[in-house]
């Protein structure tokens, strides 16, 4: 018979406002095991795992009840408590009396219930609970970074600078993702390029570091400290180690003359050739033929570019490679694109060229773009003399045009748009159509302020309705301006749209490769909003950048940094303690029916002929074995098993029916 | 009108349009839409907050109402779905539903006649009600 401690939690007024603690400690106090009950006003303090400590010795008690918040917040608390007074930690339950009791309920009396059932499943459970003891899995030190823009490329040199080895996996051809297509950055107008081409140099080269450019991962599995990755680097058909860089094969392309491919990097604003570097500063500097364009790979015809490759890079037999590595930690840096407009059509951005949206805006305002950094109307190559910038398109929508979220970026972004036009045409004439200018962060108010008394961009609250393209090539803007209570009717040259932000299309494969969570708009959901935020709820997981939510570039940079330091205090380990609540099998029960190793998620469970001895019982029969170091303890196998000889350690079905039974008693 | 029925009202005009007026963010895009805006009184922007606000006599008794064309541009564009088409239609119909209770008939006023009444009223009563 165990020797069971009880020992309920005020928490303040959170737990004791709606549930008579005293009043539970007195029920309680005559469960069978029951040989102690108290309660106390934050029993996770000093004070209060004192009186634990003093408890477990003075009345030599074998097993604990906490009846305090949920696990999820101090199980681990309370376990190193029991574990210090000399109980094994896995003797210890919490009864959540707190998220699942008086957080909820309003009643005293029926809240006070509840309170007592709850402490009451959990006694019944710990009268069954045995000792465990934790296993130990080493820790491979190399991290993996998913998506090589500067979350990735920020992550992956803050982790490599402290002596772990790393690898970048980017889809595209080149790192240098969404940041490298902008021309200035908010608040200080530094030039993109200038402040992120040296660092994707830096990573090049960094001995730390190794680049997997246009390559994707492929699958995942293993755990924290232990995973398999497999990388598929999809066929350049250009020789890493042979390419210059030189861009004669992109020059000589005959595809590249005839303009049919659109440029991926430059928004469609411009064609490039079927072998192509996305843009000037790629890294690494080596083409990729684009298969499903190139005239070779359709026709068998051309060869223009193998022909005329001065050092013979250009290998058309190249075929996809899969390369698996091991990694301790995955950081999911996987960005942000915005999202497709076609739903409003009020805005005319399918209709007319001169409709644009805020990325395009920035390649063309971009010295190495299609304009060569000349702000002109795509239909007429005329520069715009009065210009319409358009707030929140598809940002805070409540239907399903669109995203609930405020994207964060746009306010910022248009502000600069609006005072880099202005800097370089003055005569420029800009009319901001906005809900509300949301500019929280250092320097960032001031940076809009400047817009509108140094540089008079004039700001209008209110939105547009429609944009209606003339037929003398103008565009005629419907708004309002709230403040006036004034219908506006406006020509304008240009309109730009500063579309809603969302994760990137590829997000939701990769967090189910990686069992990682993501909430109803696709971005990583993070372990605590506010105690967590870099590390997913999946042990090994890390978050970095856009993937995790809107952001800036100098927020984002910091994240990149404390995802780095997560990664790190987790590489920095030699061992790590594994869960001791995993699947065992008992051989006596087992017929090898291969149900569990089925429905196993962890690849687990394997199967091996034992020995089974037992009464009326003696032969060799092929029966299943559990991997305790890939046991997650998730449970599917135990109610997948159809004899019961699979059972949680922790969790056995016996203890939960034991509590189902106290419950209902 | 009491508290009550103001409150009774806001609630019709939930129900009639299904739409949630609390949802409202102010950002125009109805007013930007509307080809009725410069003939209204009360803007289309500002249907949502006169119902929040519980001033209903205000937009029952407006220009708007009649002048709204219900061509639908702010319904399909409201980016918060309050969709201020809808509850200025559940307005109108508020008024329409009560028209026949609320009719003064001539039969009727000799009854109501008082000295203290000024003669305007009446006249000005015929006329509200007027198809």
């Amino acid at each position: 018979m165990q020797r069971i401690g009880v020992f309920v939690c005020h928490c303040g007024t959170n737990i004791a406002a709606t549930v008579d603690v005293k009043k539970v400690v007195e029920l309680v106090r005559f469960e069978p095991g029951v040989v102690f009950a108290d309660d106390y006003m934050y029993m996770c303090s000093e004070a209060g795992q004192e009186k634990i400590i003093a408890a477990i010795k003075e009345h030599d008690l074998t097993g604990l009840v906490i009846c305090s918040c949920s696990p999820r917040m101090h199980e681990k608390t309370f376990r190193a408590c029991a574990e210090k007074a000399g109980l094994n930690p896995y003797m210890v339950e919490v009864a959540n009396i707190r998220e699942q009791c008086s957080w909820i309920h309003k009643d005293r009396e029926e809240a006070t219930e509840k309170a007592v059932i709850l402490a009451r499943a959990a006694i019944a459970k710990v009268n069954l609970n045995t000792p465990l003891q934790e296993g130990e899995s080493p820790v491979t030190k190399r991290a993996l970074i998913i998506g090589g823009g500067i979350a990735g490329i920020q992550t992956a040199l803050d982790i490599a600078d402290a002596g772990y080895e790393v690898d970048i996996v980017e889809r595209e051809p080149s790192i240098g993702g969404r940041m490298s297509q902008f021309d200035k950055t908010f608040p200080t107008l530094d030039c993109a390029s200038c402040i992120l081409t040296p660092k994707m140099v830096e990573v090049n080269q960094h001995p730390n570091i190794t680049l997997y450019t246009y390559s994707e991962v492929e699958g995942v599995s293993g755990y924290v400290g232990n995973f398999d990755v497999k990388i598929r680097k999809k066929a350049r058909s250009v020789d890493m180690s042979a390419c210059t860089g030189c861009g004669e094969c992109q020059a000589k392309c005959p595809l590249g003359k005839m303009g049919k491919i659109p440029s991926e990097f430059d928004r469609g604003l411009r064609t490039r050739p079927a072998i192509y570097m996305p843009f000037a500063q790629a890294v690494p500097a080596v083409p990729v033929i684009d298969r499903e364009n190139c005239t070779y790979f359709k026709t068998g015809k051309c060869g223009v570019c193998a022909k005329i490759c001065p050092s013979k890079a250009v290998n058309y037999e190249q075929e996809d490679e899969i390369v698996t590595v091991k990694y301790g930690a995955i950081v999911v840096a996987t960005g942000f694109d915005i999202i497709n407009l076609d739903k409003f059509g009020e805005y005319a951005y399918n209709e007319s060229p001169d409709v644009i949206t805020s990325i395009e805006l920035e390649r063309l305002m971009n010295a190495s773009g299609p304009t060569g950094g000349h702000l002109e109307r795509m239909s007429d190559h005329k520069q715009p003399k009065d210009i319409v910038f358009i707030q929140c398109v598809g940002s805070r929508c409540d239907d399903e045009k669109g995203k609930p979220y405020c994207s964060k970026v746009c306010c910022m972004y248009t502000a600069k748009h609006a005072m880099l036009i202005k800097d370089h045409w003055p005569d420029t004439n800009i009319t901001v159509f906005y809900i509300d200018v949301r500019t929280p962060g250092k320097n960032f108010d001031e940076f809009y302020r400047r817009a509108v008394e140094q540089y008079h961009v004039n700001y209008v609250k209110g939105q547009v309705g429609k944009v209606i393209p003339q037929p003398d090539g103008s565009l005629l803007v419907q708004g309002v301006d709230l403040l006036d209570n004034k219908q506006i009717m406006k020509k304008t040259d240009m309109v730009v749209l500063a579309a809603a932000v969302e994760p990137n299309k590829g997000v939701r494969k990769i967090a189910t490769m990686l069992t990682a969570s993501i909430d109803n708009n696709d971005f990583l959901t993070e372990a605590h909003a506010k105690l967590r935020p870099v590390e997913s709820p999946t042990a090994g997981i890390f978050l970095s950048g856009m993937a995790q939510g809107p952001k800036d570039i100098p927020e984002t940079v910091s994240q990149a940094g404390a995802a780095a330091v997560k990664v790190v205090g987790l590489l920095a380990k030699d061992k790590l303690k594994t869960n001791p609540c995993t699947a065992k099998c008992d051989p006596m029960f087992c017929n090898g029916c291969s149900t569990c190793a089925n429905v196993c998620p962890y690849g687990a469970i394997t199967y091996e002929d034992q020995q089974v001895r037992g009464p009326g019982v003696n032969e060799t029969r092929r029966v299943a074995v559990v991997n305790n170091a890939l046991c997650q303890g998730c449970g599917a196998c135990t109610s997948a098993c159809p004899s019961g000889a699979m059972d949680l350690q922790g969790f056995s079905n016996r203890q939960i029916t034991t509590e189902v039974d106290s419950i209902c008693r | 009108m009491t508290k009550q029925e103001i409150e009774k009202k806001v609630e019709l005009i939930k129900e009639i349009s299904g739409c949630d007026p609390y949802k409202c963010m102010k950002c125009g895009k109805c007013s930007g839409s509307c080809p009725a805006f410069n003939e209204m009184d009360v803007k289309p922007h500002q249907f949502a907050s006169y119902i929040v606000n519980g001033d209903i006599e205000s937009l029952v008794s407006s220009k708007s109402l009649w002048k709204c064309l219900t061509c639908l541009a702010c319904i399909e564009r409201c980016p918060r779905s309050v969709q201020p088409g809808k509850l200025i239609d559940a307005a109108r119909q508020l008024v329409e539903r009560e028209r026949g209770g609320d009719y003064l008939h001539a039969e009727d006023i000799p009854e109501l006649l008082d000295d203290d009444v000024p003669q305007q009223l009446l006249v000005s009563a015929y006329r509200r009600y007027r198809r």
